[in-house]
């Protein structure tokens, strides 16, 4: 007999994080994105995500590839903004969240 | 959402500079990768039973025995003639590297074992509350080296324990410090100490917006902040060599501190901001931090 | 095949027949001849087993913790003092259900220190969650490492366990002892095969956080586990026998209990002094006997009941204390009686041989002899009074 001891791998996608955001949700404005790849490599939830689809470790986005595609998962965003913070073309905005749309 | 082998879900607090950096040293490291994590932030927020956001085998035992259990499971994967397959990475705060932990480590390296250790320094023990510890820098602010109510109190009186040097004085092949403001610089200096057969320190500078009071949209920018004023320098040692420094146009301390709530009280303390501006410089001086020409 | 060794040298004699793939362990006396000899082992090539020389006992359980977890056998030992330092490590293995199998040289605790053998360091550690095994002389000490690796490996226990030899008097006593052979313990003992390992073909999480709403299930299971071991235990002593042609019980052995009317409980080396007594006192006409516990934990209650719901008068011998109430074993065995329908009419405590204090043949007729009168709690032999007169004014 053994009980609660050993978690399977990535188990934690079932936690869904966005509740958590409070005010602030990123818009990805797709404009000006020079798919520098950096608001996907600093995502602290590892939500943002793109065409094609990148590693977070910069090998699977050769630079220039994917503009304007990034885009966040508000099931976990927690809203913390540090993707509109580096985003060098200021590109992505922190903007007021309407709470009826935000998912419960 | 991308492929990782940090996944989201976990509860870590908004804009934390550990879980970000986390991911990119496991995403560069890559799935023939074992993990042995020391009690702390990471091992509370991301393997909350039954939810996991490792993909990659994992354990974590106790507070201060991560080098210690790595060293048994790269013993393990000699045994079974792995070695050369097999990547083993132990990950620890500053106070599970530095203060309970560093006999465990001390250990490790000296017994020459095949692992990367990596301190994700949030300088405090932030897990349990923000405690001041070893890697804690001079004049913080934490809840056991609270500035009080006279004006000669400052915070944190002692300076931080020079774990880089410590971990490169055992005589192991790489030691680095690395900054979560630095992303790739970190996941190149992983993929390269992997690359190292033998021990391996890399310390990485990982803000905590709670315990540093900053905003959490500040996170790459104070990681920055440390680097360029000279406060948390981003080198490499190679067989106790240093061989690389990341320069520096050096900007005033006061930039770095007057972000954060941790230092807040420094402002009322000019002599104190002199004390850190002293180690900045010195720091400056002693690597070679500031650009020529 | 018959070998004339010393204890330490028989363990590791026994330990390199299982296998181990990471060997770690810190010197204490009086372990030391143990590993000390796994370590020309390994470096004569008789064994091919990583040996981690770590800076602490902390670090060695830790060692054998992240190995087993990587689907590797490994072997650690300790004493007294290391025992306690790597306690928390001890109760981190069990809760993980990680089989770590350990060799303890019982010995006294500090302070005082004192290097010499007594029950305190393990008995101290008996709510660890490790199956705990008592040794009564060499031959038993190294087939119990047999029995505690196909024990603690079996796919419904995965439980660690510590084997206890009396320090000095097993460690480095010598003794006739029936060697096995490699291919008698590769039939009694499989390749470790455990259900959950480090492995980057299949990734897992091991040692997460559980917070209330999961804890005490797992808490639950390792007990229970434990419970399910006092049946398996026979079984493998049973498989052992026909291997290796030696019988045990592995739970307690009764010694001359059939007309008993004076039983000594114990564990441990003491138990081939109270042999040779019960067979002179038997020579005489006097009816006494000895129940020896070799498993500690799981506690086997009911075994216990069985061979002394009959027997007049009881005594258990401690050689640990429970600083401030009854002392251990003693408690645990009046336990077994309580709300049965059959008891002996006394049980006496009696603590001996702290230590290193020598129990001899008289100890042992003395305590038989003071059976004879009332019940005694908690009465200690052969006792100095003179040395309690110490002041420091």
């Amino acid at each position: 007999m053994f009980g609660p001891l050993i978690c399977k791998p990535g188990a934690s996608r079932s936690n869904k994080t966005g509740p958590w955001r409070t005010e602030f949700r990123p818009k990805f404005l797709k404009k000006n994105c020079i798919a520098c790849n950096m608001c996907l490599i600093v995502c602290p939830e590892a939500c943002i995500s793109s065409q094609p689809l990148a590693l977070s470790d910069g090998k699977g986005a050769l630079s220039g590839q994917g503009k304007n595609t990034y885009d966040f998962d508000p099931d976990y965003c927690k809203g913390c903004g540090i993707c509109a913070a580096v985003c060098p073309k200021q590109d992505i905005e922190m903007i007021k969240e309407d709470p009826a749309l935000q998912k419960g | 959402m991308s492929k990782t082998l940090f996944n989201s879900g976990h509860t870590a607090c908004a804009g934390c500079g550990q879980s970000m950096a986390a991911r990119l040293v496991v995403d560069a490291a890559g799935p023939n990768t074992i993990v042995v994590n020391n009690t702390g932030c990471l091992e509370v927020f991301s393997t909350k039973y039954p939810e996991s956001s490792w993909g990659v085998p994992w354990i974590h035992s106790l507070f201060e025995n991560g080098a210690a259990v790595a060293s048994g499971v790269e013993s393990a994967i000699k045994y079974l003639g792995k070695a050369d397959t097999i990547n083993v990475i132990a990950q620890g705060g500053d106070g599970g590297t530095a203060d309970i932990g560093l006999q465990a480590l001390s250990g490790m390296l000296e017994r020459g074992h095949n692992i990367l250790y990596v301190c994700f320094d949030n300088e405090a023990y932030e897990n349990t509350g923000i405690q001041r510890s070893g890697l804690t820098p001079y004049g913080a602010n934490t809840t056991t080296t609270p500035p009080g109510a006279g004006a000669k109190s400052m915070g944190n009186i002692r300076y931080k324990k020079p774990m880089p040097e410590i971990a490169n004085a055992h005589g192991i092949p790489y030691v680095a410090t690395a900054s979560a403001g630095f992303p790739q610089d970190l996941q190149r200096k992983v993929k390269k100490a992997i690359s190292i057969k033998g021990p391996k320190y890399i310390q990485v500078h990982s803000p905590c917006p709670l315990g540093w009071r900053h905003e959490t949209s500040f996170t790459i920018e104070v990681a920055k902040l440390a680097v360029e004023t000279g406060l948390y320098p981003l080198i490499e040692y190679e067989f106790g060599m240093i061989s690389s420094r990341r320069q520096i146009i050096p900007k005033p301390v006061e930039e770095y501190l007057k972000v954060q709530g941790r230092f807040k009280h420094l402002f009322k303390l000019p002599e104190e901001i002199k004390k850190i501006q002293e180690i900045a410089d010195n720091n400056i001086k002693k690597y070679g931090l500031k650009v020529e020409g | 095949m018959k070998e004339f060794l010393e204890g330490s040298q028989a363990i590791a004699e026994v330990i390199k027949l299982c296998r181990p793939g990471v060997i770690s362990a810190y010197p204490i006396t009086p372990q030391t001849h143990i590993v000390e000899g796994l370590a020309k082992m390994c470096a004569d090539g008789e064994l091919d087993s990583q040996f981690v020389n770590v800076e602490s006992e902390h670090s060695a359980a830790s060692v054998v913790l992240g190995a087993v977890a990587t689907g590797v056998r490994a072997y650690t030992a300790t004493s007294s003092q290391g025992l306690f330092y790597m306690a928390e490590v001890l109760y981190n293995i069990s809760g993980m259900r990680l089989p770590v199998i350990m060799t303890v040289a019982a010995r006294s605790i500090s302070a005082p220190i004192n290097i010499w053998n007594d029950h305190q360091d393990v008995v101290s550690l008996r709510d660890a969650g490790w199956i705990q095994l008592h040794a009564e002389d060499i031959q038993e000490a190294a087939d119990l490492h047999l029995i505690a690796y196909r024990l603690g490996e079996d796919k419904t226990m995965m439980l660690p366990v510590m084997v206890c030899m009396d320090g000095f008097i097993l460690t480095h006593g010598v003794e006739t002892v029936n060697m096995p052979i490699q291919e008698e313990v590769d039939k009694f003992l499989p390749a470790y095969n455990p259900p959950y390992k480090l492995d980057v073909t299949n990734p897992m999480t091991l040692g997460p956080l559980v917070d209330p709403d999961y804890y005490m299930e797992a808490r639950f299971a390792l007990n229970e586990t434990h419970k399910e071991a006092l049946a398996l235990i026979p079984k493998i002593t049973a498989e052992f026998a026909k291997v290796f042609g030696r019988n045990y019980n592995g739970l307690i052995e009764g010694y001359q209990l059939n007309d008993a009317e004076r039983v000594i409980v114990a564990m441990g080396s003491v138990c081939g002094t109270i042999k040779e007594v019960v067979d002179e006192l038997k020579k005489k006409g006097k009816k006494v006997g000895l129940l020896k516990i070799t498993s500690l934990r799981p506690f086997p209650a009911m075994h216990i009941y069985q061979a002394l719901k009959n027997i007049p008068k009881v005594a258990v011998i401690d050689r640990a204390l429970s600083i401030g109430s009854f002392a251990p074993l003693s408690a645990e065995v009046k336990a077994v009686f309580f709300g049965k329908p059959k008891r002996p009419k006394a049980v006496s405590s009696f603590i001996v041989g702290l230590g290193g204090r020598d129990i001899t043949k008289d100890s042992i007729k003395e305590i038989f002899r003071l059976l004879t009168g009332k019940e005694k709690q908690g009465e200690f032999i052969d006792l100095k009074p003179e040395l309690l007169k110490e002041s420091y004014e």
